[in-house]
């Protein structure tokens, strides 16, 4: 039975070492420092980088954690403190189909909302789309995190004489604070690697991004592009880009690790 | 003498002349009552926790509530400073006056009766995130107060109170979890001194603490009667009969007895107070 259990850990974690072993097999040889610093050269000819798109997907994520994380932590604080039970429970149950919503429709609803009225595909419309996926996603992991505050916290409080959203405020979010970063952190991760609501909304680009109200490139976008490229220099390119995104999403859970870490 | 409860309206309290009390010290002569209750009950959703509690609470004295488990009296000491309205589904009849004023009336803010009535829990509980120096301070400063002389006066007087001063003056940025069990406590009433509360609520302050903590903590009472009003509510019937100038007893949420402490342990009028204190049930 202990074997068997050994085996089952083992092929849990066994697919993450199948993902780093191929990304740095096939994409470390690409990557120098050209890849940080310059632009994607057109097909046939050598070099060139994916600059635009690691800044692009920093543009992104920035924009989306700008409308994920004040929503979904004012909603995470509803749920946990204000939210009568009856309101919770459609709330929770919304933000759990929400958290289920497939990526590629996001996208078609933002291109339905901002890029068909504004005439153009554009890197706001990209950051709305991964934002939208953001909220469910902060929503409910802000929620459980204030919860676990003890409610002997908020009751001293409470019995202090300070008012119930001073006490929420500055002393439960406080309290909970490293669990709401990580909660927003792990939303990030997830909505980085995001393709399919880039594809409509985003769009991608081969050069840099001058204003956010046009297309801008993004690494899953540009992976996306050069992996269904013809040219082997670009299969090259995307593997590189491909161990990029890994390398910002698992610093990202690192930061989480370090962030989450007891003191005590 | 104990008082019987029975006759509310016309206390036999109030002996006017000094008079050595619990702890053996000299008290300023009694004043009105701090809080005057009147037929007072409470309801969770379909159930009576207490019914008909009619008790003047003498100011500048410490009153402890005794009784059994489930008798009422951490519930009647949270409706004094309206804590029980966090549990939803109360409902409340009769009266409850604090120096005169109906704390139930609707204008009454909740929040500004807690400033007013503050409480120390059974658990102590400072706020993890904060040093010492911020816990003690944070019903001021979230309350407005920006003054940083009278901050920094408020802080040593209110851990000078709590005597904790000398235990922590050099090292009130370390955080206020990092002190004992006991010293937490200690921080706790600080905490709830430093917004100069004209009453301390203490349900049960001293379960969690070992003895010497107590008694450091039964000492502290003595000083804060004399300038606060104290309600404690406890289990230990020593501690009561150690450090509590009245008593009452609540037993299925009734007042069954009410009157001076001594009196209460010497020679209870009523059988049932009798039997719990000689320790026969509860």
């Amino acid at each position: 039975m202990t074997g068997l259990m050994g085996l089952s850990s083992l092929l849990v974690i066994a697919p993450l070492f199948l993902v780093l072993y191929f990304l740095i097999r096939e994409g470390a040889s690409s990557l120098d420092w050209n890849f940080f610093t310059q632009l994607p050269k057109p097909a046939g000819e050598q070099g060139g980088g994916m600059a635009n798109a690691i800044v692009g997907t920093v543009a992104l994520l920035g924009m989306a954690a700008a409308i994920g994380v004040p929503i979904g932590v004012m909603g995470g604080v509803y749920l946990a403190e204000y939210g009568s039970a009856r309101s919770n429970y459609w709330l929770r149950f919304a933000a759990d189909v929400l958290n289920g919503v497939p990526s590629i429709v996001w996208g078609m609803v933002v291109y339905a909302m901002l890029v068909v009225p504004f005439k153009t595909f554009s890197a706001y419309a990209g950051g709305v789309a991964l934002g939208l996926m953001m909220i469910p996603l902060v929503m409910r992991t802000t929620e459980e995190v204030l919860v676990l505050v003890p409610q002997s916290y908020r009751e001293a409080g409470l019995a202090l004489g300070i008012a119930r959203w001073k006490i929420i405020t500055v002393i439960v979010i406080k309290t909970a604070l490293k669990g709401i970063v990580t909660g927003v952190l792990i939303a990030l991760a997830r909505v980085a690697g995001e393709t399919a609501p880039l594809l409509f909304t985003a769009l991608g680009n081969n050069f840099w991004n001058h204003s956010l109200a046009e297309p801008i490139a993004a690494l899953p976008l540009q992976i996306f592009s050069y992996a269904i490229s013809p040219y082997d220099d670009w299969h090259r390119q995307a593997w590189a880009g491909a161990l990029v995104l890994m390398m910002l999403i698992l610093s990202c859970n690192v930061v989480v690790r370090f962030v989450s870490r007891d003191r005590r | 003498m104990a008082t019987p409860v029975s006759t509310p309206e016309k206390p036999k309290t109030a002996p006017a002349p000094v008079q050595p009390e619990a702890g053996g010290k000299p008290v300023a002569p009694e004043e009105g009552p701090a809080f005057d209750v009147r037929d007072f009950s409470l309801w969770y959703g379909a159930r009576k926790a207490l019914d008909g509690v009619s008790i003047r609470i003498p100011a500048r004295r410490v009153t402890a509530i005794i009784g059994p488990s489930g008798c009422g009296k951490s519930t009647f000491l949270r409706a004094l400073n309206r804590m029980h309205e966090l549990t939803p589904g109360t409902r409340i009849e009769g009266s409850l006056h604090l120096f005169g004023e109906d704390l139930y009336a609707p204008s009454v803010d909740p929040v500004v009766v807690r400033r007013r009535v503050g409480m120390v829990f059974q658990k102590s509980n400072p706020f993890p995130t904060m040093s010492i120096e911020e816990n003690v301070l944070v019903g001021l400063r979230l309350n407005g107060v920006k003054d940083r002389a009278f901050l920094q006066h408020r802080l040593e007087q209110s851990l000078r109170m709590s005597a904790l001063w000398d235990e922590v003056k050099d090292h009130l940025k370390r955080p206020g979890i990092s002190l004992s069990g006991g010293q937490q406590q200690r921080l706790c009433i600080a905490r709830a001194l430093a917004v100069e509360p004209e009453v301390l609520l203490m349900d049960e302050p001293c379960s969690a603490l070992d003895p010497l903590a107590t008694a450091k903590i039964e000492e502290l009472i003595q000083q804060l009667r004399l300038r606060f009003t104290v309600v404690i509510v406890t289990h230990n019937m020593q501690q009561a009969a150690r450090c509590s100038d009245r008593t009452a007893f609540f037993y299925l949420g009734k007042l069954v007895e009410f009157g001076e402490t001594r009196g209460m342990f010497t020679n209870p009028s009523n059988p049932q107070t009798e039997a719990y204190v000689s320790g026969r049930f509860g």
